[in-house]
Protein backbone atom coordinates (compact mmCIF):
# COMPACT_ATOMS: atom_id res chain seq x y z
CA UNK A 1 0.00 0.00 0.00
CA UNK A 2 1.34 3.53 -0.81
CA UNK A 3 2.71 5.59 2.21
CA UNK A 4 1.89 9.53 2.62
CA UNK A 5 5.66 10.47 4.03
CA UNK A 6 7.39 13.75 4.75
CA UNK A 7 10.30 14.40 6.05
CA UNK A 8 11.29 17.41 8.00
CA UNK A 9 8.86 19.45 5.82
CA UNK A 10 8.59 23.40 6.38
CA UNK A 11 7.11 26.23 4.73
CA UNK A 12 7.96 29.92 4.92
CA UNK A 13 5.25 31.90 3.34
CA UNK A 14 6.21 35.80 3.18
CA UNK A 15 8.51 35.17 5.17
CA UNK A 16 6.98 34.13 7.77
CA UNK A 17 7.29 30.76 8.59
CA UNK A 18 4.07 28.54 9.14
CA UNK A 19 5.77 25.03 10.52
CA UNK A 20 9.28 23.90 10.13
CA UNK A 21 10.77 20.13 10.07
CA UNK A 22 7.37 18.28 10.16
CA UNK A 23 8.18 14.42 9.91
CA UNK A 24 5.60 12.03 9.61
CA UNK A 25 4.15 8.84 8.22
CA UNK A 26 0.74 7.96 7.37
CA UNK A 27 0.51 4.26 6.49
CA UNK A 28 -3.00 2.65 4.96
CA UNK A 29 -5.98 1.51 6.82
CA UNK A 30 -4.87 4.46 9.36
CA UNK A 31 -7.70 7.19 9.61
CA UNK A 32 -5.61 10.52 10.58
CA UNK A 33 -7.41 13.58 12.13
CA UNK A 34 -5.10 17.03 12.05
CA UNK A 35 -6.70 19.20 14.38
CA UNK A 36 -5.27 22.80 15.03
CA UNK A 37 -6.13 26.36 16.31
CA UNK A 38 -7.05 28.77 13.01
CA UNK A 39 -3.69 30.05 11.64
CA UNK A 40 -1.48 27.24 12.88
CA UNK A 41 -0.82 25.68 9.16
CA UNK A 42 -3.38 22.60 8.83
CA UNK A 43 -4.35 23.29 5.04
CA UNK A 44 -0.96 24.77 4.74
CA UNK A 45 0.81 21.19 5.43
CA UNK A 46 -1.85 19.39 3.45
CA UNK A 47 -1.41 21.64 0.40
CA UNK A 48 2.62 21.03 0.50
CA UNK A 49 2.46 17.59 1.34
CA UNK A 50 1.10 17.23 -2.61
CA UNK A 51 3.78 19.63 -3.53
CA UNK A 52 1.33 22.49 -4.65
CA UNK A 53 3.39 24.78 -2.23
CA UNK A 54 7.02 25.59 -2.34
CA UNK A 55 8.29 24.02 0.73
CA UNK A 56 11.67 22.63 1.95
CA UNK A 57 12.14 18.89 3.11
CA UNK A 58 10.33 16.12 1.51
CA UNK A 59 7.05 14.87 0.82
CA UNK A 60 6.32 11.51 -1.36
CA UNK A 61 3.65 13.43 -2.99
CA UNK A 62 5.23 16.02 -4.53
CA UNK A 63 7.89 13.67 -5.93
CA UNK A 64 5.21 12.32 -8.07
CA UNK A 65 4.69 13.45 -11.66
CA UNK A 66 1.43 15.47 -11.64
CA UNK A 67 -0.52 12.87 -13.43
CA UNK A 68 0.90 10.15 -11.54
CA UNK A 69 0.12 11.94 -8.29
CA UNK A 70 -3.41 12.18 -9.15
CA UNK A 71 -3.96 8.44 -9.18
CA UNK A 72 -2.28 8.64 -5.99
CA UNK A 73 -3.93 11.22 -3.52
CA UNK A 74 -7.35 12.62 -4.17
CA UNK A 75 -7.27 16.13 -2.56
CA UNK A 76 -10.57 17.95 -0.91
CA UNK A 77 -10.04 21.63 -0.65
CA UNK A 78 -11.76 23.73 1.72
CA UNK A 79 -12.78 26.14 -0.72
CA UNK A 80 -16.46 24.30 -1.77
CA UNK A 81 -16.00 25.78 -5.63
CA UNK A 82 -18.38 24.69 -8.56
CA UNK A 83 -18.22 27.35 -11.19
CA UNK A 84 -20.77 26.06 -13.84
CA UNK A 85 -24.20 24.40 -13.33
CA UNK A 86 -23.02 20.94 -14.18
CA UNK A 87 -24.87 18.16 -13.35
CA UNK A 88 -24.08 16.13 -9.84
CA UNK A 89 -23.31 13.38 -12.19
CA UNK A 90 -20.58 15.16 -14.38
CA UNK A 91 -19.11 16.70 -11.26
CA UNK A 92 -18.67 13.30 -9.85
CA UNK A 93 -16.88 12.26 -13.00
CA UNK A 94 -14.45 14.85 -12.92
CA UNK A 95 -13.15 12.53 -10.28
CA UNK A 96 -12.49 9.87 -13.61
CA UNK A 97 -10.39 12.53 -14.83
CA UNK A 98 -6.49 11.24 -14.34
CA UNK A 99 -7.96 7.70 -14.61
CA UNK A 100 -8.25 8.94 -18.90
CA UNK A 101 -6.06 9.61 -21.43
CA UNK A 102 -6.43 13.01 -23.69
CA UNK A 103 -10.12 12.30 -25.64
CA UNK A 104 -10.93 9.41 -23.83
CA UNK A 105 -14.48 8.45 -23.00
CA UNK A 106 -15.21 7.08 -19.63
CA UNK A 107 -15.50 3.81 -19.75
CA UNK A 108 -17.83 1.48 -18.42
CA UNK A 109 -15.50 0.79 -14.98
CA UNK A 110 -15.13 4.49 -14.62
CA UNK A 111 -19.15 4.86 -14.60
CA UNK A 112 -19.25 2.08 -12.01
CA UNK A 113 -16.80 4.07 -9.68
CA UNK A 114 -18.95 6.92 -9.67
CA UNK A 115 -22.15 5.11 -9.06
CA UNK A 116 -20.59 3.80 -6.13
CA UNK A 117 -19.28 7.30 -5.01
CA UNK A 118 -22.82 8.59 -5.43
CA UNK A 119 -24.64 5.66 -3.55
CA UNK A 120 -22.27 5.98 -1.01
CA UNK A 121 -22.83 9.62 -0.39
CA UNK A 122 -26.42 9.47 -0.77
CA UNK A 123 -26.57 11.23 -3.57
CA UNK A 124 -28.65 8.81 -6.17
CA UNK A 125 -31.75 11.00 -6.50
CA UNK A 126 -30.05 14.25 -7.52
CA UNK A 127 -27.85 12.89 -10.30
CA UNK A 128 -29.27 14.53 -12.90
CA UNK A 129 -29.52 18.08 -10.91
CA UNK A 130 -27.42 21.36 -11.57
CA UNK A 131 -24.68 20.58 -8.75
CA UNK A 132 -24.76 24.85 -7.98
CA UNK A 133 -28.57 24.61 -7.14
CA UNK A 134 -27.70 22.07 -4.35
CA UNK A 135 -27.37 23.40 -0.64
CA UNK A 136 -24.15 23.81 0.96
CA UNK A 137 -24.59 20.99 2.82
CA UNK A 138 -25.19 18.61 -0.37
CA UNK A 139 -22.16 20.32 -2.37
CA UNK A 140 -20.17 19.34 0.54
CA UNK A 141 -21.01 15.66 -0.20
CA UNK A 142 -20.99 15.94 -4.13
CA UNK A 143 -17.46 17.00 -3.90
CA UNK A 144 -16.36 14.18 -1.52
CA UNK A 145 -17.93 12.04 -3.93
CA UNK A 146 -16.07 13.57 -6.23
CA UNK A 147 -12.69 12.78 -4.23
CA UNK A 148 -14.13 9.25 -3.38
CA UNK A 149 -14.57 8.67 -7.41
CA UNK A 150 -11.16 9.28 -7.90
CA UNK A 151 -10.15 6.17 -6.10
CA UNK A 152 -6.84 6.63 -5.20
CA UNK A 153 -4.80 5.27 -2.35
CA UNK A 154 -4.28 7.93 -0.52
CA UNK A 155 -7.59 10.53 0.08
CA UNK A 156 -6.67 14.16 1.95
CA UNK A 157 -9.68 16.79 2.62
CA UNK A 158 -9.64 20.00 4.19
CA UNK A 159 -12.21 20.33 6.85
CA UNK A 160 -14.58 18.13 4.71
CA UNK A 161 -17.51 18.20 7.28
CA UNK A 162 -18.02 22.09 8.18
CA UNK A 163 -21.08 22.97 7.44
CA UNK A 164 -23.02 19.64 7.40
CA UNK A 165 -25.80 18.80 9.67
CA UNK A 166 -24.93 16.05 12.07
CA UNK A 167 -26.38 13.22 10.41
CA UNK A 168 -24.50 13.79 7.60
CA UNK A 169 -21.37 14.76 9.50
CA UNK A 170 -21.30 11.71 11.30
CA UNK A 171 -21.79 9.43 8.26
CA UNK A 172 -19.57 11.45 6.06
CA UNK A 173 -16.70 10.66 8.74
CA UNK A 174 -18.14 7.07 8.77
CA UNK A 175 -17.59 6.71 5.10
CA UNK A 176 -13.99 8.19 5.37
CA UNK A 177 -13.51 5.62 8.17
CA UNK A 178 -14.53 3.22 5.79
CA UNK A 179 -12.39 3.83 3.25
CA UNK A 180 -9.33 3.32 6.02
CA UNK A 181 -10.83 0.11 6.99
CA UNK A 182 -10.33 -0.96 3.39
CA UNK A 183 -6.70 -0.36 3.42
CA UNK A 184 -6.80 3.46 2.35
CA UNK A 185 -4.62 6.25 3.56
CA UNK A 186 -6.90 8.76 4.83
CA UNK A 187 -5.83 12.22 6.41
CA UNK A 188 -8.35 14.93 7.19
CA UNK A 189 -8.57 18.14 8.99
CA UNK A 190 -11.13 18.86 11.42
CA UNK A 191 -12.34 21.02 14.18
CA UNK A 192 -14.55 19.30 15.80
CA UNK A 193 -12.63 17.67 18.42
CA UNK A 194 -15.47 15.06 19.44
CA UNK A 195 -15.91 13.70 15.94
CA UNK A 196 -11.82 13.77 15.75
CA UNK A 197 -11.53 11.60 19.12
CA UNK A 198 -14.55 9.35 17.94
CA UNK A 199 -13.64 8.37 14.90
CA UNK A 200 -9.95 8.74 14.13
CA UNK A 201 -7.40 5.92 14.50
CA UNK A 202 -4.66 8.43 15.26
CA UNK A 203 -4.91 12.26 15.70
CA UNK A 204 -2.19 14.77 14.57
CA UNK A 205 -2.15 18.12 16.49
CA UNK A 206 -0.79 21.45 14.91
CA UNK A 207 0.57 24.17 17.26
CA UNK A 208 3.81 26.26 18.03
CA UNK A 209 4.49 25.78 14.42
CA UNK A 210 4.37 22.39 13.44
CA UNK A 211 3.39 19.26 14.95
CA UNK A 212 3.27 19.38 19.03
CA UNK A 213 1.33 15.59 19.60
CA UNK A 214 0.90 12.28 17.14
CA UNK A 215 -0.74 9.40 18.09
CA UNK A 216 -4.50 7.71 19.67
CA UNK A 217 -6.90 10.19 20.48
CA UNK A 218 -6.94 9.50 23.63
CA UNK A 219 -3.03 10.09 24.17
CA UNK A 220 -3.49 13.39 21.94
CA UNK A 221 -6.10 15.30 23.43
CA UNK A 222 -4.97 15.85 26.94
CA UNK A 223 -5.84 19.21 29.53
CA UNK A 224 -2.21 20.05 29.20
CA UNK A 225 -2.18 20.04 25.63
CA UNK A 226 -6.07 21.43 24.87
CA UNK A 227 -5.25 23.98 27.06
CA UNK A 228 -1.96 24.99 26.16
CA UNK A 229 -2.35 24.78 22.08
CA UNK A 230 -6.46 25.97 21.69
CA UNK A 231 -6.53 27.38 25.40
CA UNK A 232 -9.68 25.73 26.16
CA UNK A 233 -10.66 22.87 28.95
CA UNK A 234 -12.62 20.02 27.66
CA UNK A 235 -13.88 16.35 29.40
CA UNK A 236 -12.66 13.38 28.16
CA UNK A 237 -14.36 10.23 29.05
CA UNK A 238 -13.84 6.64 27.46
CA UNK A 239 -17.82 5.59 27.91
CA UNK A 240 -19.29 2.69 26.81
CA UNK A 241 -20.53 4.12 23.78
CA UNK A 242 -16.75 5.17 22.94
CA UNK A 243 -14.47 8.24 23.74
CA UNK A 244 -16.22 11.64 23.83
CA UNK A 245 -14.49 14.69 23.84
CA UNK A 246 -16.67 17.95 24.53
CA UNK A 247 -15.01 21.19 24.65
CA UNK A 248 -16.26 23.26 27.70
CA UNK A 249 -14.79 26.51 28.89
CA UNK A 250 -11.90 29.08 27.15
CA UNK A 251 -9.11 29.46 29.38
CA UNK A 252 -7.32 32.60 27.85
CA UNK B 1 -25.53 16.58 -27.46
CA UNK B 2 -24.84 15.06 -31.04
CA UNK B 3 -28.40 16.50 -32.16
CA UNK B 4 -26.54 20.12 -31.10
CA UNK B 5 -23.63 19.34 -32.84
CA UNK B 6 -25.64 18.18 -36.49
CA UNK B 7 -27.99 21.65 -35.63
CA UNK B 8 -24.88 24.30 -35.43
CA UNK B 9 -23.32 22.24 -38.08
CA UNK B 10 -26.07 22.35 -40.52
CA UNK B 11 -26.60 26.23 -39.59
CA UNK B 12 -23.18 26.94 -40.59
CA UNK B 13 -23.27 25.64 -43.62
CA UNK B 14 -26.82 27.07 -44.46
CA UNK B 15 -25.51 30.48 -43.52
CA UNK B 16 -22.75 30.30 -45.51
CA UNK B 17 -24.08 29.24 -48.57
CA UNK B 18 -26.22 32.56 -48.09
CA UNK B 19 -23.89 34.99 -47.25
CA UNK B 20 -21.99 33.53 -50.87
CA UNK B 21 -25.82 34.36 -52.50
CA UNK B 22 -26.10 37.72 -50.86
CA UNK B 23 -24.90 40.78 -52.80
CA UNK B 24 -25.79 43.72 -54.71
CA UNK B 25 -25.65 41.54 -57.80
CA UNK B 26 -28.63 39.55 -57.80
CA UNK B 27 -27.89 36.32 -59.12
CA UNK B 28 -29.60 32.85 -59.10
CA UNK B 29 -28.35 29.80 -56.67
CA UNK B 30 -27.03 27.84 -59.35
CA UNK B 31 -25.87 30.29 -61.85
CA UNK B 32 -23.20 31.90 -58.86
CA UNK B 33 -22.25 28.26 -57.70
CA UNK B 34 -20.99 27.28 -61.41
CA UNK B 35 -19.30 30.37 -61.37
CA UNK B 36 -17.82 29.77 -58.45
CA UNK B 37 -16.44 25.95 -58.69
CA UNK B 38 -16.26 25.92 -62.50
CA UNK B 39 -14.97 29.21 -63.30
CA UNK B 40 -15.39 30.53 -66.97
CA UNK B 41 -13.03 33.81 -65.94
CA UNK B 42 -16.10 36.31 -66.79
CA UNK B 43 -17.10 39.03 -63.98
CA UNK B 44 -19.38 36.86 -62.09
CA UNK B 45 -16.59 34.42 -61.22
CA UNK B 46 -14.28 37.23 -60.11
CA UNK B 47 -17.57 38.31 -58.11
CA UNK B 48 -17.80 34.96 -56.28
CA UNK B 49 -14.29 34.02 -55.85
CA UNK B 50 -12.59 37.15 -55.45
CA UNK B 51 -15.48 38.94 -53.54
CA UNK B 52 -18.00 36.49 -51.87
CA UNK B 53 -15.92 33.49 -51.01
CA UNK B 54 -13.42 35.72 -49.22
CA UNK B 55 -15.75 37.23 -46.87
CA UNK B 56 -17.86 34.46 -46.16
CA UNK B 57 -14.53 32.08 -45.08
CA UNK B 58 -13.63 35.07 -43.01
CA UNK B 59 -16.84 35.21 -41.46
CA UNK B 60 -16.60 31.68 -40.34
CA UNK B 61 -12.86 31.85 -39.36
CA UNK B 62 -13.33 35.53 -37.52
CA UNK B 63 -16.61 33.79 -35.82
CA UNK B 64 -15.45 30.66 -34.83
CA UNK B 65 -12.33 32.13 -33.46
CA UNK B 66 -14.18 34.67 -31.46
CA UNK B 67 -16.70 31.90 -30.10
CA UNK B 68 -13.60 29.78 -29.29
CA UNK B 69 -11.42 32.05 -27.43
CA UNK B 70 -14.72 33.13 -25.91
CA UNK B 71 -15.72 29.82 -24.52
CA UNK B 72 -11.89 29.25 -23.17
CA UNK B 73 -11.49 32.71 -21.85
CA UNK B 74 -14.63 32.30 -19.61
CA UNK B 75 -13.90 28.34 -19.03
CA UNK B 76 -10.32 29.48 -17.10
CA UNK B 77 -11.96 32.73 -15.59
CA UNK B 78 -14.73 30.53 -14.41
CA UNK B 79 -16.91 34.25 -15.20
CA UNK B 80 -19.34 34.02 -17.96
CA UNK B 81 -18.51 37.44 -17.96
CA UNK B 82 -15.24 37.10 -20.07
CA UNK B 83 -14.90 37.93 -23.24
CA UNK B 84 -11.81 37.40 -25.40
CA UNK B 85 -10.64 40.57 -25.42
CA UNK B 86 -10.16 40.79 -22.10
CA UNK B 87 -5.57 39.79 -22.39
CA UNK B 88 -6.22 42.90 -24.58
CA UNK B 89 -4.85 41.82 -27.75
CA UNK B 90 -7.62 42.89 -29.67
CA UNK B 91 -6.72 46.55 -27.51
CA UNK B 92 -3.39 46.50 -29.00
CA UNK B 93 -4.39 45.12 -32.54
CA UNK B 94 -6.53 47.51 -32.77
CA UNK B 95 -3.94 50.09 -31.63
CA UNK B 96 -1.07 49.08 -34.47
CA UNK B 97 -4.03 49.16 -37.17
CA UNK B 98 -5.08 52.76 -36.32
CA UNK B 99 -1.23 53.89 -36.54
CA UNK B 100 -1.01 52.05 -39.99
CA UNK B 101 -3.49 54.19 -41.38
CA UNK B 102 -2.33 57.42 -39.53
CA UNK B 103 0.93 56.74 -40.75
CA UNK B 104 -0.10 56.39 -44.75
CA UNK B 105 1.21 52.50 -44.15
CA UNK B 106 -1.89 51.30 -45.04
CA UNK B 107 -2.48 53.10 -47.95
CA UNK B 108 0.76 52.46 -49.21
CA UNK B 109 0.37 48.83 -50.00
CA UNK B 110 -2.44 46.41 -49.14
CA UNK B 111 -0.89 44.65 -46.38
CA UNK B 112 -0.06 47.43 -44.27
CA UNK B 113 -2.69 47.70 -41.96
CA UNK B 114 -3.05 43.59 -40.66
CA UNK B 115 0.47 43.67 -40.25
CA UNK B 116 0.29 46.71 -38.38
CA UNK B 117 -1.86 44.64 -36.25
CA UNK B 118 -0.67 41.85 -36.10
CA UNK B 119 2.91 43.57 -34.81
CA UNK B 120 0.30 45.45 -32.48
CA UNK B 121 -1.44 42.25 -30.99
CA UNK B 122 2.02 40.95 -30.53
CA UNK B 123 3.17 43.54 -28.42
CA UNK B 124 0.10 43.27 -26.52
CA UNK B 125 0.34 39.96 -25.77
CA UNK B 126 3.95 39.63 -24.48
CA UNK B 127 3.07 42.56 -22.03
CA UNK B 128 0.14 40.94 -21.05
CA UNK B 129 2.78 37.82 -20.05
CA UNK B 130 5.44 39.89 -18.86
CA UNK B 131 3.01 41.66 -16.17
CA UNK B 132 1.57 38.62 -15.33
CA UNK B 133 4.21 36.41 -15.03
CA UNK B 134 5.06 32.71 -15.45
CA UNK B 135 3.00 31.65 -12.23
CA UNK B 136 0.20 33.51 -10.42
CA UNK B 137 -3.81 33.54 -10.54
CA UNK B 138 -6.26 34.24 -13.15
CA UNK B 139 -6.70 37.30 -11.10
CA UNK B 140 -2.80 38.92 -12.45
CA UNK B 141 -4.04 37.67 -15.81
CA UNK B 142 -7.14 39.98 -16.16
CA UNK B 143 -5.39 42.88 -14.16
CA UNK B 144 -2.94 42.87 -16.68
CA UNK B 145 -5.21 42.43 -19.47
CA UNK B 146 -7.33 45.59 -18.19
CA UNK B 147 -3.96 47.51 -18.18
CA UNK B 148 -2.64 46.66 -21.53
CA UNK B 149 -6.52 47.24 -22.97
CA UNK B 150 -6.60 50.89 -21.37
CA UNK B 151 -3.15 51.38 -22.43
CA UNK B 152 -3.83 50.94 -26.14
CA UNK B 153 -6.78 52.33 -26.17
CA UNK B 154 -5.44 55.77 -24.42
CA UNK B 155 -2.86 55.51 -27.28
CA UNK B 156 -5.41 54.99 -30.07
CA UNK B 157 -6.97 57.69 -28.64
CA UNK B 158 -4.12 59.88 -29.00
CA UNK B 159 -3.54 59.22 -32.59
CA UNK B 160 -7.02 60.22 -33.26
CA UNK B 161 -6.50 63.46 -31.66
CA UNK B 162 -3.33 64.25 -33.75
CA UNK B 163 -4.67 62.90 -36.65
CA UNK B 164 -4.31 65.77 -39.11
CA UNK B 165 -7.38 66.04 -40.79
CA UNK B 166 -10.75 64.58 -40.23
CA UNK B 167 -10.78 62.32 -43.03
CA UNK B 168 -7.90 60.47 -41.36
CA UNK B 169 -9.88 60.38 -38.11
CA UNK B 170 -12.88 59.38 -39.84
CA UNK B 171 -11.23 56.37 -41.68
CA UNK B 172 -9.77 55.59 -38.30
CA UNK B 173 -13.23 55.52 -36.55
CA UNK B 174 -14.76 53.60 -39.42
CA UNK B 175 -12.30 51.25 -39.56
CA UNK B 176 -12.11 50.34 -35.70
CA UNK B 177 -16.23 49.52 -35.99
CA UNK B 178 -15.32 45.96 -37.50
CA UNK B 179 -16.29 44.90 -40.78
CA UNK B 180 -15.76 42.53 -43.86
CA UNK B 181 -16.84 44.15 -46.92
CA UNK B 182 -13.86 44.79 -49.37
CA UNK B 183 -11.58 41.87 -48.26
CA UNK B 184 -9.45 39.91 -50.37
CA UNK B 185 -8.31 35.96 -50.49
CA UNK B 186 -4.98 37.81 -49.60
CA UNK B 187 -6.63 38.58 -45.81
CA UNK B 188 -7.63 35.21 -45.68
CA UNK B 189 -4.32 33.56 -46.43
CA UNK B 190 -3.38 36.14 -43.72
CA UNK B 191 -5.25 35.29 -40.89
CA UNK B 192 -5.70 31.80 -41.50
CA UNK B 193 -2.59 30.12 -40.34
CA UNK B 194 -2.73 31.89 -37.19
CA UNK B 195 -5.44 30.73 -36.61
CA UNK B 196 -4.91 27.41 -37.24
CA UNK B 197 -2.38 27.14 -34.09
CA UNK B 198 -4.59 29.58 -32.53
CA UNK B 199 -7.39 26.82 -32.68
CA UNK B 200 -5.49 24.01 -32.15
CA UNK B 201 -3.96 25.37 -28.93
CA UNK B 202 -7.17 26.29 -27.71
CA UNK B 203 -9.11 23.21 -28.65
CA UNK B 204 -6.36 21.32 -26.41
CA UNK B 205 -7.60 23.09 -22.87
CA UNK B 206 -11.20 21.08 -22.54
CA UNK B 207 -9.68 18.56 -20.23
CA UNK B 208 -8.07 21.62 -18.00
CA UNK B 209 -11.01 23.34 -18.46
CA UNK B 210 -13.28 21.12 -16.74
CA UNK B 211 -11.67 20.32 -13.91
CA UNK B 212 -10.86 24.02 -13.05
CA UNK B 213 -14.77 23.78 -12.87
CA UNK B 214 -13.56 22.65 -9.20
CA UNK B 215 -11.11 25.64 -8.58
CA UNK B 216 -7.55 25.95 -9.40
CA UNK B 217 -6.37 23.91 -6.22
CA UNK B 218 -8.82 20.99 -7.01
CA UNK B 219 -7.75 20.97 -10.44
CA UNK B 220 -3.61 20.90 -10.01
CA UNK B 221 -4.03 18.15 -7.44
CA UNK B 222 -6.13 16.38 -10.56
CA UNK B 223 -2.98 16.63 -12.48
CA UNK B 224 -3.89 19.85 -14.66
CA UNK B 225 -0.64 22.03 -15.61
CA UNK B 226 -2.20 25.65 -14.56
CA UNK B 227 1.02 27.16 -16.15
CA UNK B 228 0.81 25.42 -19.23
CA UNK B 229 -2.55 25.73 -19.37
CA UNK B 230 -2.54 29.71 -19.18
CA UNK B 231 0.27 29.92 -21.65
CA UNK B 232 -2.21 27.77 -24.28
CA UNK B 233 -4.79 30.34 -23.62
CA UNK B 234 -3.37 33.64 -23.76
CA UNK B 235 -0.61 32.32 -26.77
CA UNK B 236 -4.39 30.99 -28.82
CA UNK B 237 -6.34 33.68 -28.20
CA UNK B 238 -3.71 35.70 -29.02
CA UNK B 239 -3.10 34.03 -32.20
CA UNK B 240 -7.19 33.79 -33.13
CA UNK B 241 -8.03 37.56 -32.10
CA UNK B 242 -5.39 39.13 -32.92
CA UNK B 243 -5.28 38.01 -36.75
CA UNK B 244 -9.54 38.21 -36.38
CA UNK B 245 -9.12 41.99 -35.39
CA UNK B 246 -5.99 42.70 -37.86
CA UNK B 247 -8.29 41.88 -40.71
CA UNK B 248 -11.61 42.70 -39.93
CA UNK B 249 -11.45 45.33 -37.13
CA UNK B 250 -12.95 44.78 -33.69
CA UNK B 251 -16.27 42.67 -33.23
CA UNK B 252 -17.66 42.91 -29.94
CA UNK B 253 -20.47 40.81 -28.08
CA UNK B 254 -19.52 37.42 -30.13
CA UNK B 255 -17.26 36.26 -27.69
CA UNK B 256 -19.26 36.78 -24.59
CA UNK B 257 -22.46 35.97 -25.67
CA UNK B 258 -22.25 32.85 -28.03
CA UNK B 259 -21.05 30.84 -24.87
CA UNK B 260 -23.82 32.11 -22.93
CA UNK B 261 -26.53 31.12 -25.41
CA UNK B 262 -24.78 27.59 -25.41
CA UNK B 263 -23.86 26.84 -22.33
CA UNK B 264 -27.32 25.28 -20.80
CA UNK B 265 -27.57 23.56 -24.17
CA UNK B 266 -24.20 21.52 -23.22
CA UNK B 267 -24.72 20.71 -19.68
CA UNK B 268 -22.55 24.01 -18.58
CA UNK B 269 -19.65 21.45 -19.31
CA UNK B 270 -16.66 23.56 -20.46
CA UNK B 271 -14.97 21.10 -22.96
CA UNK B 272 -18.20 20.68 -24.50
CA UNK B 273 -18.98 24.59 -24.66
CA UNK B 274 -15.53 24.80 -26.99
CA UNK B 275 -17.03 23.19 -29.76
CA UNK B 276 -20.17 24.15 -29.45
CA UNK B 277 -18.96 27.78 -29.28
CA UNK B 278 -17.06 27.63 -32.21
CA UNK B 279 -19.61 26.62 -34.42
CA UNK B 280 -22.14 28.93 -33.22
CA UNK B 281 -19.47 32.06 -33.65
CA UNK B 282 -19.66 30.88 -36.59
CA UNK B 283 -23.10 31.11 -37.11
CA UNK B 284 -24.21 34.32 -35.47
CA UNK B 285 -20.83 36.18 -37.56
CA UNK B 286 -22.07 34.55 -40.88
CA UNK B 287 -25.67 35.90 -39.82
CA UNK B 288 -24.53 39.33 -39.03
CA UNK B 289 -22.61 39.99 -41.91
CA UNK B 290 -25.39 38.86 -44.01
CA UNK B 291 -27.39 41.22 -42.62
CA UNK B 292 -25.75 44.20 -42.68
CA UNK B 293 -25.97 43.32 -46.58
CA UNK B 294 -29.68 43.09 -46.63
CA UNK B 295 -30.79 45.71 -44.05
CA UNK B 296 -29.32 49.03 -45.21
CA UNK B 297 -27.37 47.61 -48.36
CA UNK B 298 -26.82 51.12 -49.33
CA UNK B 299 -25.47 52.54 -46.45
CA UNK B 300 -22.63 50.16 -45.47
CA UNK B 301 -23.78 49.44 -42.07
CA UNK B 302 -20.58 48.17 -40.30
CA UNK B 303 -20.44 44.51 -38.72
CA UNK B 304 -18.98 45.09 -35.59
CA UNK B 305 -21.99 47.87 -35.11
CA UNK B 306 -24.61 45.54 -35.95
CA UNK B 307 -23.23 42.42 -33.38
CA UNK B 308 -23.40 45.17 -30.12
CA UNK B 309 -26.59 46.28 -31.45
CA UNK B 310 -28.28 42.35 -31.63
CA UNK B 311 -26.12 41.35 -28.46
CA UNK B 312 -25.95 43.87 -25.92
CA UNK B 313 -30.17 43.29 -25.66
CA UNK B 314 -29.58 39.41 -26.04
CA UNK B 315 -27.35 39.44 -23.44
CA UNK B 316 -29.63 41.67 -21.45
CA UNK B 317 -32.14 39.19 -21.65
CA UNK B 318 -29.89 36.53 -20.87
CA UNK B 319 -29.11 37.65 -17.63
CA UNK B 320 -32.59 38.92 -16.72
CA UNK B 321 -33.73 35.39 -17.04
CA UNK B 322 -30.69 34.22 -14.99
CA UNK B 323 -31.77 36.39 -12.29
CA UNK B 324 -35.42 34.87 -12.51
CA UNK B 325 -34.63 31.45 -12.33
CA UNK B 326 -31.74 32.75 -8.71
CA UNK B 327 -34.79 33.64 -7.33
Amino acid sequence: MTNLTLSRLSVTLRRREVFRDVSLSIGGGEFVGLIGPNGSGKTTLMRAALGVLPHDGTSSLARLSPSRRARTVAWMPQAREIAWPVSVEDVVMLGRLPHLGTGQRPSANDRAHVDKALSRMELDDMRHRAATRLSGGEQARVLIARALAQDTPILMADEPVAGLDPAHQISTIRSFGKLAESGKCVLVSLHDLGLAARHCTRILMMGDGGIVADGPPRDVLTPDRLAHVFGITAWYRDTDQGPVCQPLEVIR
Amino acid sequence: MKRLAVALTLAVIALFMASLLVGPAGVGLSESLSALFRGDGGPLTLVMREIRLPRALLAVMIGASLGLAGAAMQGYLRNPLAEPGLIGVSGSAAFGAVLAIHTGLSAAFALGLPLMALAGALLGVLLVMLLAGPGGTSLTLILAGIAVSSLAGSLTSLVLNLSPNPFAANEIVFWMMGSLADRSMAHVWLALPLMLVGWGLLALLGRGLDALTLGEDAAEAMGVGLRGLRLKLVIGTACVVGAGTAVAGAIGFVGLVVPHILRPLVGARPSRLLWASTLGGAAMVLAADIAVRVVLPARDLKLGVLTALVGAPLFLHLILKQRRERI
